[in-house]
């Protein structure tokens, strides 16, 4: 019976996380999207300030950021198009609901991720296998943990223009201060706090001390790699709650 | 099979039921008629537990809805009234990942979706995408997605909605030959009197309240004789003039006049007589269910505010 209970969870979790990466591949605009947008960040930023490596894990960020969030925020089209409305019909818990569909998200922004660490070569960085595997599994960290911040901010929402005031307004300033776009040690004072309660700064940390090694981190005033790694996690788990909770509730009216 | 006794709900100061009783009998396919904002879809929703109740209980198969939201959706198949289906997957993967959330998987799912696209029609769809099919196609794929687990009672909002008559004569005709196969428990919610006119018997629901509940024979018998139908360009002019001429008791319904009578076809000739310059069509009948709605509450169909979701 408790075998057969493990399959009521995962299965459903498969079917949406599954659902999610196969729509994600029939929609060519999104993977150009996704990818070519930090591309031309880094290349244009890179070239403009001549050290493409500087901005690369800032633009690894962005793409991880957009796609888990564009992945998770479909919740909005989901439930328009009635979708959803099949999914919350059927014996699936709520919590497998918000993992499946925060998975799938995760997964994608990962993938890219991965798409564009195999180009980071060309910016002169190096790393070994055992930095690549440190550095994947950075990514995905922060991938699950913006996949879920897109989902509670979704959840609630009737439409994508909704969405747009909240990429404007929350998350394209959290990525520009997380010492992506420019390091907190030249930073004023006031920025420089905002950085450090940004729980992004710790994911960009954590690249940067993976790829680069603790001395560069160090002198562009990054946190340290054990409360990077730290705060990512945390950040992780506190999103995937609050979108467990939210989705858990009852629907008004 | 379904067991709804004194149920309601209500959102804020709104009523959307109120004290709602009937039962459904295994295998009986069931109408419920009533225009947008009578509570159909709230009642579909309770029953699928995606609402609790304010008062009141429901049942399916013996699960209440309420306590045991689990066991109720493993018996039942929901067809809503937007399509559920993802227009990127195919079609067989729609019903797969419509299997997974059940908890199927492997040879036992493989062989059940090949079944039910045989049943349905599909096999040669099977690879396409969804967004790809006509309307109707899509209304089969989900009935087929619908009924994927093998549910006892099935739930259908607006079936016909958005599809041309042959669509819809070919929905009913599929879901007829289901019906046939397994002892499949229907409830379909309608604000289409034909589509109502199908079930086995109907409740005629209207602002939350349960006007009438019979066969749709028995409840046009009980407005009884024929109508006659007035078409006419001003309705309400011509309704007072019947009125004030003639004494006759008419009703109003869309563009035209209504009058029901038990000699019908004298009616008619007396009206034709009287007011000729003004008609432009008249139609004798017997009673529809939208007249039977139209005498209970003295409102049509088509009337009624949007409901909220």
């Amino acid at each position: 019976m408790r075998g057969n209970t493990a399959i009521l969870f995962v299965l459903p979790v498969w079917s949406l996380l599954m659902r999610e990466i196969l729509r994600f591949l029939r929609q060519r605009n999104r993977i150009i999207g996704a990818l070519g947008t930090p591309l031309l960040f880094w290349v244009v930023l890179g070239a403009g300030f001549g050290d493409l490596q500087l901005f690369f894990p800032g633009a690894l960020l962005m793409v991880v950021l957009f796609t888990a969030i564009f992945a998770s925020i479909s919740i909005i089209e989901d439930r328009n198009e009635g979708f959803l409305q099949g999914v919350l019909v059927a014996p699936v818990s709520r919590l497998a609901i918000v993992l499946g569909k925060v998975l799938g998200g995760a997964i994608l922004g990962c993938m890219q991720g991965v798409i564009l660490l195999l180009l980071a070569p060309l910016s002169g960085t190096s790393y070994g296998p055992v930095e690549f595997i440190a550095a994947v599994g950075v990514i995905f960290l922060i991938a699950m943990a913006l996949s879920a911040l897109g989902f509670l901010f979704a959840w609630r929402m009737d439409s994508v223009q909704g969405f747009h005031a909240v990429m404007n307004l929350l998350l394209f300033p959290m990525w520009m201060l997380s010492g992506a776009f420019f390091p907190a040690s030249g930073a004023s004072t006031a920025i420089q706090l905002l950085m450090t309660v940004n729980p992004l700064s710790y994911g960009l940390g954590a690249l940067r001390r993976v790829l680069y090694g603790e001395a560069m981190a160090d002198s562009l005033g990054d946190p340290s790699l054990l409360s990077s790694l730290g705060v990512t996690v945390g950040f992780a788990v506190l999103t995937m709650a609050v979108a467990v909770w939210m989705a858990g509730r009852p629907e008004k009216n | 099979m379904i067991h709804i006794a004194s149920l309601g709900y209500r959102f804020g100061s709104r009523v959307a039921l109120d004290g709602v009783t009937f039962g459904v009998a295994a295998g009986e396919l069931f109408g419920l008629l009533g225009p947008n904002g009578s509570g159909k879809s709230t009642l579909l929703r309770i029953l699928t537990s995606l609402r609790r109740p304010s008062q009141g209980e429901a049942a399916i198969d013996g699960c209440d809805v309420a306590s045991r939201p689990a066991e109720v959706r493993r018996r039942l198949g929901v067809a809503f009234q937007s399509p559920s289906l993802d227009k990127k997957l195919s079609v067989e993967e729609n019903m797969r990942f419509q299997g997974y959330l059940f908890g199927m998987r492997g040879r036992a799912l493989a062989e059940r979706v090949d079944e039910l696209l045989e049943n349905f029609g599909l096999q040669d769809r099977r690879k396409e995408r969804a967004e790809t099919l006509s309307g109707g196609l899509k209304r089969r794929v989900e009935l087929a997605k619908a009924l994927l687990h093998g549910p006892r009672v099935l739930l259908l909002d607006e079936p016909s909605t958005g599809l041309d008559p042959a669509a819809r004569r070919d929905f009913w005709e599929v879901l007829g030959a289901m019906r046939g196969r397994d002892e499949l428990t229907v409830l379909v919610a309608t604000h289409l009197m034909d589509e109502a006119e199908r079930c086995d018997r109907v409740a005629l629901l209207d602002q939350g309240r349960l006007v009438a509940l019979g066969k749709p024979g028995a409840l046009k018998d009980r407005i009884g004789g024929e109508t006659v139908s007035v078409e006419t360009a001003q309705p309400a002019l011509l309704a007072k003039k019947i009125e004030d001429r003639l004494g006759l008791k008419t009703r109003l319904a869309g563009e035209s006049v209504r009058v029901d009578s038990p000699d019908a076809a004298g009616t008619a000739r007396k009206l034709l007589d009287a007011f000729g310059a003004e008609v432009q069509a008249v139609r004798v009948g017997r009673p529809t269910l939208e007249d039977v709605f139209l005498t209970l509450t003295g409102r049509g169909l088509d009337a009624g505010e949007e409901e909220a979701p």
